[in-house]
């Protein structure tokens, strides 16, 4: 991880974080989806959850919760009115917040099963043009693996999966049950949810990495604040680099597909 | 106000514009669309943009069909079935409404947008207030028309994410003694009109897939008729016909799907080929696609006793990214017409085949028996979001025209043999390109925001839009822990500098007889009067009087929030007639106010902050009822 602040502003953030320790009565509100694992429930079983206990920790913080699905308008329902203060998980390039340096960088990828040998991996793989591929749908859109086979003339051969609450592992279940012939899903969702399908299911990364002319595949991830909280985001990016490997840790264990970050990451995508 | 002002801002404009060179091109282009077989009364200026005609001359035609009797109460939001929004009641006129005068106030206490319009049934007042969902009831024979109870449905606070452009509501219908009205949860309640007791409440949505529920319910031969919100969340858009007494599901009828979903069967004779065939909500998709294509229900539904049909509109369908959705996604952006028992679709015509700009096709229906060509004919007359006034032969689905009211450039017309919309092919928008001046703007050249008939004048009052937007580069996004791209969408005033305009509508000729612009879009809805004067509210808190015939300005007044609610008019226990408005501001428009947006961010609310950055200077948030009589 790249190390970009100067040594003056450590020292400010350390004496912030000095003055927070010792004055023992601070709240660190985080926004969390209320049923959307692997990132986030309200029994505190996601990824999310466990990187907001390490922040906490590290921060003597109390941490609470306001449990939001995310939906449009969330960040300035929620961030923009001080209902919370922190995103766990947003992309480092998202406007609507100020984001953190990156703590791991993710892809989407192909899920296919073991046993029927696809092994795609690309989008160009003429295999597609035969086979019933999944793709989540987000909301109002298509997640950009869907814009990319749309653009391939490959329209008809997706299969949309809403991806919200208890049915968040409907897509990976499809693969599993042979309802499709592979999908395509974003890492940390399919790590999670092919584990519980013990070694049946192959995850490729998708290539390209980026189809032109500007939508990405793989996308480096930081925690977010409101714009302004500059104080906040520098307190971040000190317990990123305490805690970056035990954070590494928990998305290891939650079989999060993990890229190495580039030096240079932050602001592209 | 302005008389044929289109041409005049415009030849100015192009005239001083350094890249007016450009627009040659455009001009001869301009000139092969007005020779095809299209609806005739539009113009064109010289950057091929589509413009509204005014009629400079209208000579006043009083309506000669026949409306539901009016006993001065006002029992649901579009007033009576054929939802004209008109009020028989003419104390109040152009000679005397200067003098109108704050009878009482009441707070709702809530600071999101109020889109309702309140109902007046027994001497006592109904309003329902955005999430969560809050009905009062006033009680109009005492002073100040104090609050006789307040019932409280409780939605779940989840619900508020899956409104995709504020938590509104708008609004409750009133039959049989008692009070219909959805939550944003995807309840229908019934509450007891007098004493203010729940009577049943039927779940009819998930908000975990996405559905939400905004839309006011009509009541019609004893069903409660009931649609969803959601086309922006992947939802598959439905209308629910539920029992008045008991609140039990009588029959659903899906948007897509296959026919027996969509309740399509042997009486289904839609007028246009493209809209016959089998299973067309299955095959005008690419496999499963209609699962999550949208086409919510979310806006006004008509009825005619006399043919007992039911009319309304479907929203636009999903995914956004249009080329993700080939085919013309039947049956979403478009009109059906049900029976009102069954629900069977008797015919459907679809203004906006394959969608590609968010043109949702819920708006009014108003339904009027209209001369045309020499005959009396019935009608039905559509403000459509994609731009045109459509006037269609309510029995049969035929369009008879189909003209501009507000610019566009997305579209060239309507050919009225075929019915199909004329779609202009340099404005079809791409992943990955950015694409400049797509009038209307997304929220179309008008929205929800319901329009009002006065069959003294024989005009149509629109409350409306004036925007066009930019679809600009890709920008990252994020939603339930999964990054993606989305199109940055800026809005901005259309030609002519300013955002919305209240328009009077000749519907049997096509044309604008006046109009007022205004710098906000208008978002509220309307009200006409037998004393010849029209209601409406703008989005920085001004309530509007004007005339009915000539358009001028007659009285005002500036309530404490922007306007987006709808204004009634009704007889007190005192035999004076009033005049009702909830303003509140917030809805998609106002969301800069109602959320707190910062304005710097334009892209914001999918793009509605370019179009009112700076609204918050003009207004602030909070609900409040407004009650006007003659002293």
């Amino acid at each position: 991880m790249c190390l970009r602040f100067p040594k003056r502003s450590q020292a400010v953030i350390f004496s912030i974080w000095l003055f927070v320790g010792l004055a023992h009565s601070r709240d660190l509100r985080v926004c969390a989806d209320p049923d959307n694992l692997p990132f986030s429930n309200t029994k505190q079983q996601g990824f999310e959850n466990r990187i907001a206990e390490v922040v906490a920790r590290d921060l003597h913080a109390h941490l609470i919760y306001q449990w939001q699905r995310m939906g449009r308008g969330f960040v300035r329902e929620y961030l923009d009115t001080s209902k919370c203060d922190l995103l766990i998980e947003v992309p480092s390039a998202f406007r609507p917040l100020l984001t953190t340096s990156p703590y791991y960088r993710s892809a989407f990828v192909f899920v296919t099963r073991r046993d029927h040998r696809l092994q795609v991996a690309s989008l160009d793989d003429p295999a597609l043009r035969h086979l019933k591929i999944g793709v989540e749908v987000l909301q109002e859109d298509y997640t950009p693996p869907g814009t990319a086979l749309a653009r391939r003339g490959l329209q008809n051969q997706i299969v949309g999966f809403d991806r919200t609450g208890e049915k968040g592992d409907s897509i990976i279940r499809a693969v599993a049950n042979r309802r499709v012939d592979a999908a395509i899903v974003w890492g940390p969702l399919a790590g999670y949810f092919a584990q519980k399908f013990g070694n049946s299911l192959q995850l490729n990364l998708l290539s390209p990495e980026l189809d032109p002319p500007g939508l990405p595949f793989t996308f480096s991830i930081s925690m977010g604040v409101r714009k302004g909280n500059t104080a906040l985001r520098d307190e971040l990016e000190a317990v990123l680099r305490r805690r970056g490997s035990e954070i590494r840790g928990v998305l290891h264990r939650y079989g999060v597909p993990q890229l190495e970050l580039a030096q240079t990451s932050g602001g592209e995508n | 106000m302005r008389h044929s002002a289109y041409r005049d801002v415009w030849s100015s404009k192009t005239q001083h514009n350094p890249r007016a060179k450009e627009f040659v091109a455009f001009s001869i282009v301009s000139v092969l669309f007005l020779a095809l077989p299209l609806s005739s009364h539009s113009q064109t200026n010289a950057r091929g943009m589509l413009l509204p005609q005014t009629e400079s001359n209208y000579q006043i035609r009083p309506y000669e069909g026949k409306l539901d009797p009016d006993d001065g109460q006002w029992l649901r939001p579009a007033k009576d079935y054929a939802s004209t929004r008109y009020s028989s009641l003419d104390q109040i006129n152009a000679g005397n409404v200067q003098n109108l005068k704050l009878a009482f106030t009441f707070s709702t206490g809530l600071t999101k947008g109020h889109e309702a319009a309140p109902l007046v049934v027994n001497n006592t007042m109904y309003i329902v207030t955005p999430w969560p969902n809050k009905l009062y009831a006033l009680d109009l024979t005492k002073p100040g028309a104090p609050m006789k109870w307040v019932y409280l449905p409780m939605p779940t606070p989840a619900a508020q994410g899956v409104a995709c452009c504020d938590v509104v509501n708008r609004g409750a219908s009133y039959f049989d003694g008692k009070i219909y009205y959805n939550t944003l949860d995807n309840q229908t309640v019934c509450v007891d009109a007098n004493s203010g007791k729940e009577l049943w409440r039927t779940r009819v949505g998930d908000i975990n897939k996405g559905e939400s529920m905004t839309m006011a319910p009509l009541v019609a031969k004893g069903r409660v008729l009931v649609g969803v919100s959601g086309g922006e969340f992947g939802i598959r858009g439905w209308l629910k016909a539920l029992d008045a007494k008991s609140g039990k599901l009588a029959w659903t009828a899906y948007t897509a799907g296959p026919d027996k979903d969509v309740l399509i069967g042997p009486r289904f004779k839609p007028f246009y080929a493209q809209d016959r065939g089998q299973d067309l909500g299955v095959k005008s998709w690419p496999p499963d696609a209609w699962k999550i294509g949208g086409g919510g229900v979310w806006g006004w539904i008509s009825y005619d006793p006399d043919l007992n049909l039911i009319y309304y509109g479907t929203a636009n369908p999903g995914p956004w990214d249009a080329d993700a959705r080939p085919g013309d996604n039947k049956f979403t952006a478009g009109i059906f017409a049900r029976d009102a028992d069954t629900g069977e679709a008797i015919w459907y015509y679809q203004f906006s085949p394959h969608d590609l700009y968010d043109y949702d096709a819920v708006n009014e229906t108003i339904l009027l028996d209209l001369p045309i060509k020499g005959q009396s004919r019935k009608v039905l007359i559509r403000p459509e979001r994609n731009g045109y006034v459509y006037l269609m032969d309510r029995t049969t689905g035929e369009v008879l025209s189909a003209d501009p009211f507000a610019p566009i450039t997305t579209t060239r017309g309507v050919d009225l043999k075929t019915g199909l919309l004329q779609y202009v092919e340099e404005k079809k928008p791409t992943r990955g390109k950015a694409l400049r001046e797509i009038c209307p703007a997304a929220p179309g050249a008008k929205d929800w925001q319901p329009s009002a008939f006065s069959p003294k004048t024989g005009l149509l009052y629109i409350p409306h839009q004036h925007l066009c937007m930019d679809e600009e580069t890709v920008s990252v996004n994020y939603i339930a822990g999964t990054p993606y791209v989305g199109a940055n969408v800026v809005m901005y005033d259309a030609p002519g500098g300013y955002g919305g305009e209240f328009t009077a509508w000749d519907p049997v000729n096509g044309k604008v007889v006046w109009s007022i612009p205004d710098h906000f879009p208008v978002w509220s809805g309307a009200v006409a009067t037998a004393g010849n004067v029209v209601f409406y509210g703008t989005m920085d808190g001004w309530f509007k009087a004007v005339d009915a015939i000539t358009g001028k300005q007659l009285w005002q007044f500036k309530t404490g929030s922007g306007i987006i609610g709808q204004p009634i008019s009704y007889k007190g226990p005192d035999d004076k007639q009033y005049i009702a408005v909830l303003s509140g501001v917030g809805g998609w428009a106002g969301a800069i106010v109602a959320g707190g947006l910062d304005p710097r961010d334009k892209g914001a609310a999918l793009g509605f902050v370019g179009a009112t950055q700076d609204l918050p200077k003009f207004t602030n948030q909070g609900g409040m009822l407004y009650v006007f009589t003659l002293p």
